[in-house]
């Protein structure tokens, strides 16, 4: 949950110790405010499910979450290795929470490459679970440990809990007709079963998510349940865990309502079907299975019964096509990317904005250029959204700040589409896209009025009296042309890439009309009404610091802790991109210092340079992962220092 | 020739009052080259629209770039010229979202066949409600004059001044290969058969590719004079019709055997003795195999032996209809969708 208003205090690395009991003698309850878990090990380890399944318990419970999963862009990498492995990373707590946390306080390591690969990021003091069974001289070496690290000492600052996760889960599974390999493959449940044991999460949830899963298989269903429940009595029962914990549920951190656990790209799929109810428009998909995109084309091709269309085109550029005509046919047409995708539809973007049709064009970036890292998060399409087309072909740019927040950015970028008849870009990117944080599930009534209207008769009447439909004659309020979809007798006209004649739409090269259409459709786009940028200024403070997109948790939390150390700083983000809210000029010119990070080169920072001649600093970090609010809170001091 | 009553035009509203060539006329100046074969083609697809007594309003061309890509302007119906050979794309959106529409795609032989060949296939193969007329002059025209992708080799352009090096599609060919249900071709200046093969095209349910030999007579002029001078024509054109002994030149003197030993096809004089051996045209057969034969018989450089008509006229599932059926199945099996119930799904907890 990430609320907008900032919390007075500031969550410090190290969980917050509140009490101590030792209910009737037996082992040690610990309560904490929060916690970090990592949960990591190879591809095939089944990490990402374990912290599916951990996530759902926290939600359930009632904690505040936010989670990063970050796995490898090959399916199997060679087993045991470095770039093979895979984790899952959880941050839960009784508060309000922004991010999933910079430094884990439990590592749970299915390997030594797990270990080897997460062990940096580990402050001394935290707990580290390995498998041991694992440990063995050749695994050790491929990831080029000389000695094994359970043994040398090198872990003596942090708590270790050595497990035969495998042995346990085999031995666990003994009465199963299974083959060690099957059984062996339910070690992630006997983990799960474990850290459920530590943190106290409900189980309910989890057995039955292994029934449904497993409906056809009742053995491995059977299976994977009672691994779960001999993690659990392990932790119960062995002397390796003396204590548990409990984190509280975050019962102030939430507004009353019906809560779920949503990721970005569920979010945003579901924002998708919401508008599409709310314009009364039958929702067309055309997209290329691309990552971190697939998400919402396999989402959305589950939800025939809402009369979705999901068309799985032959390439990017079919994807779009498809949708665009689609949207000249009278539909919400959305197609889906990443920035790869993005640059193989650009020519049919520029169709969408030269025809001025309705079209989400959805881009969840990820790193690049080219291929670059196709399962890391970066913000780098932000000038490819906005220039990245020949000729002058402005389009409207929408960014979601967090998981559930693309639930929202969807119905606005459909809003902008549908009130203008233009594309619009909603950038989303891999962080949002795969994490996940509590929604609270909005009531019908709540979501914005969508409908538009198709053109239904003639709209000009010519010198003669004759009354006629011109394709391109504008609303004088919004600029948008009337949308005249096939099937409506009277308004049969033709439309295209080439330049139309103002108000009628027939071919034209004159050059004084080309003008004309350029500056309009320009000044179509940068009249969108969007809502004026707020700021979160406590204190009169002299820096603002200003992001768009999914940085708004790392530096909301690096915020907070700067505040919470008596520095002041203001904070913006922006939504829309293009065009800017009307007011961001006159925010911009109200601070001596302006900070943009970005998870790119500074692109952000150069529209805000150009367009405000302001001296904006720009804070950057391209490693494909999320900023760190520590960090990012140890730049935003020395920029307000310097 | 025609397949008429197994159609999807009964999805398309008619229109109320009887149409003539002249409604279909839109107001803009045709802006073709004086001469060019287009003007032909125009007129033929004017003249056969009032045919279906489909509500113009109905009606889509979308076209992608090229000189043949002109011609929704010229039509009076819903109309768009969309951008180098997407339009087969554009036109599956269109035509899987609305299936009250008859949907039309105009394109060249550079617009569907080099720059828009993945579409091309792709289209064929899902057998989208889609009516593809394939102008082919064998020439780049908007460009002024570069080989194409069916041009012969050794082509002499103004980009290829010692001859084009690549061997040409045969686009009749290409689309049986790429599982095309309807596949024809015809000839721009024989309004006739232009007509009759259109009207086969119009009806059939899925995606029907109609290859028109097409004159550019500025830049390829005399491309398929073999086929249109009424002399030479005898011995170079073999007429299709489904049903029929496969026959041509003067009085039927030659005709389409099937050789024994490779089971291809080939062209022999007809005799009593092999009278009884000559193909018989059966454009309905589910096997492509013999319809692609036929699409092999014509010389590249010659044009002699090209057949024209109806090559293959299959049913089989379209890819809208399939469509439509799941969305009703989704709401069948599930319900119709319940967007509160959606929303508020999985594992949900109550504050407050």
């Amino acid at each position: 949950m990430t609320s907008q208003v900032s919390s007075p205090t500031e969550q410090a690395d190290e969980p917050v110790l509140a009490e101590q009991r030792t209910p009737g003698g037996a082992k040690d309850v610990r309560r904490l405010d929060r916690v970090i878990i990592r949960f990591a090990g190879d591809s095939g380890d089944g990490m990402q499910l374990t912290g599916d399944r951990f996530t759902s318990e926290t939600a359930s419970f009632g904690n505040d979450l936010s989670t990063l999963p970050n796995f490898p862009a090959e399916i199997r990498a060679p087993a045991g290795t470095l770039p093979g492995v895979s984790s899952f990373q959880l941050h839960f707590a009784d508060h309000d929470i922004l991010t999933p946390g910079d430094a884990p306080n439990v590592l749970v390591a299915m390997n030594p490459a797990a270990l080897k690969a997460n062990i940096a990021d580990l402050p001394r003091g935290a707990e580290i679970i390995v498998n041991t069974d694992e440990f063995t001289k050749r695994a050790l070496q491929k990831v080029g440990y000389e000695a094994s690290p359970l043994e040398d000492g090198s872990l003596d600052g942090y708590s270790l809990h050595p497990v035969p996760l495998t042995t346990l889960t085999v031995e666990a599974l003994k009465e199963f007709e299974l083959s060690r390999k099957e059984a062996e493959r339910s070690k992630n449940m006997f983990a799960l079963g474990l850290l459920s044991w530590m943190y106290h999460r409900p189980t309910e949830g989890t057995e039955r998510f292994l029934r449904a899963k497993f409906a056809k298989k009742p053995d491995i269903a059977a299976a994977n349940i009672a691994a779960f429940r001999a993690g659990w009595n392990f932790g119960e029962t062995t002397e390796d865990f003396a204590v548990s914990y409990e984190v509280a549920p975050a019962a102030t951190a939430f507004p009353p309502g019906l809560y779920r656990n949503i990721s970005g790209n569920l979010a945003l799929a579901y924002g998708l079907i919401s508008a599409s109810r709310q314009a009364d428009l039958p929702l067309y998909l055309g997209s290329y299975p691309i990552t971190p995109a697939s998400d919402i084309l396999h989402e959305l091709s589950r939800h025939k019964n809402f009369g979705v269309r999901t068309f799985q085109a032959e390439d990017e550029i079919a994807g779009i096509g498809a949708a665009l005509g689609a949207a000249f046919g009278g539909s919400l047409a959305v197609t889906t990317t990443s920035g790869p995708g993005v640059a193989l539809k650009s020519e049919t973007i520029g169709l969408a904005v030269s025809m001025e049709l309705p079209l989400l064009v959805v881009d969840i970036q990820r790193g690049g250029p080219s291929t670059g890292l196709p399962t890391k998060t970066e913000q780098a399409d932000l000038l490819q959204a906005m220039y990245g087309r020949n000729g002058e072909a402005p389009v409207p740019v929408v960014a979601p700040r967090t998981p559930a927040d693309c639930f929202d950015a969807a119905l606005e970028a459909a809003r902008i589409a549908l009130t203008y008849r233009t594309p619009v870009f909603l950038l989303s990117d891999g962080y949002l896209a795969n994490g996940s944080e509590p929604w609270r599930v909005p009531d019908l009534e709540e979501l914005p009025d969508l409908r538009t209207r198709f053109a239904s008769g003639p709209n000009h009447t010519l010198a003669d009296g004759t009354e006629v439909f011109w394709p391109y004659k504008r609303d004088p309020l919004t600029l948008a042309r009337p949308w005249a979809v096939p099937g409506t007798p009277g308004l049969e006209h033709r439309i295209g890439g080439i330049e139309k004649q103002d108000g009628t739409g027939n071919i034209s090269y004159d050059p004084a009309n080309h003008d004309l259409m350029v500056r309009t459709r320009q000044a179509k786009i940068d009249g969108i009404e969007v809502p004026d940028l707020a700021v979160d200024d406590p204190d009169g403070a002299r820096t603002l610091v200003l992001g768009w997109g999914s940085t708004y948790g790392p530096i909301t939390a690096a915020v907070r802790r700067l505040r919470a150390a008596g520095v002041s700083i203001a904070q913006a983000h922006l939504r829309h991109l293009n065009p800017f809210p009307a007011n961001l000029g006159a925010v911009l010119a109200g601070y001596d210092k302006v900070v943009v990070p970005e998870m790119n080169l500074g692109q952000l920072a150069l529209l805000i340079r150009a367009k405000y001649l302001v001296d904006a600093h720009s804070y950057n970090q391209v490693n494909g992962m999320p900023f760190k609010a520590e960090q990012l809170a140890t730049a935003l001091k020395e920029a307000i220092d310097d | 020739m025609t397949d008429a009553g197994t159609g999807l035009l009964h999805l398309v509203p008619k229109a109320e009052a009887k149409q003539s060539m002249k409604d279909f006329k839109s107001d803009q100046e045709v802006r073709w080259c004086p001469g060019c074969g287009d003007y032909a083609i125009l007129a033929a697809v004017q003249g056969f629209m009032p045919e279906l007594g489909l509500a113009r309003e109905n009606i889509v061309f979308v076209s992608g770039i090229g000189c043949s890509s002109r011609f929704p302007y010229y039509l009076n119906t819903y109309g768009m010229h969309s951008i180098h050979g997407r339009a087969p794309a554009i036109a599956t959106g269109l035509a899987t979202s609305r299936r009250d529409l008859s949907v039309w795609v105009v394109t060249g032989d550079g617009d569907a066949l080099s720059i828009g060949g993945n579409h091309l296939i792709h289209a064929l193969r899902r057998n989208v409600n889609l009516k593809i007329l394939l102008f082919n002059n064998r020439i780049y025209g908007l460009t002024k004059g570069q080989y194409s992708p069916t041009s012969e080799v050794g082509k002499i352009t103004k980009s290829t001044p010692m001859g084009s090096l690549d061997a040409p599609f045969n686009p009749v060919s290409l689309a049986i290969g790429a599982e095309a249900s309807f596949v024809a071709r015809t000839i721009d200046s024989d309004r006739k058969h232009l007509t009759e093969v259109l009207r086969a095209a119009a009806d059939h349910p899925g995606t029907a590719l109609v290859e028109i030999y097409q004159n550019c007579n500025i830049f390829n002029d005399g491309a398929f004079d073999a086929l249109k001078d009424r002399e030479r024509a005898q011995d170079a054109l073999i007429r299709l019709e489904h049903g029929q002994p496969i026959r041509f030149g003067a009085d039927g003197a030659r005709g389409v055997v099937r050789d024994r030993r490779t089971g291809d096809l080939e062209v022999v004089e007809v005799t009593p003795e092999n009278e009884a051996e000559i193909l018989v045209h059966d454009a309905h057969t589910a096997s492509p195999t013999t319809a692609f034969a036929l699409s092999r018989l014509a010389d590249p450089d010659t044009l002699h032996h090209t057949p024209i008509g109806v090559f293959r006229s299959v049913v089989r599932p379209v890819y809208d209809t399939a469509m439509a059926d799941q969305l009703e199945t989704a709401v069948e099996q599930q319900g119709k969708g319940d967007l509160a119930g959606l929303l508020a799904g999985g594992d949900t907890w109550t504050v407050g």
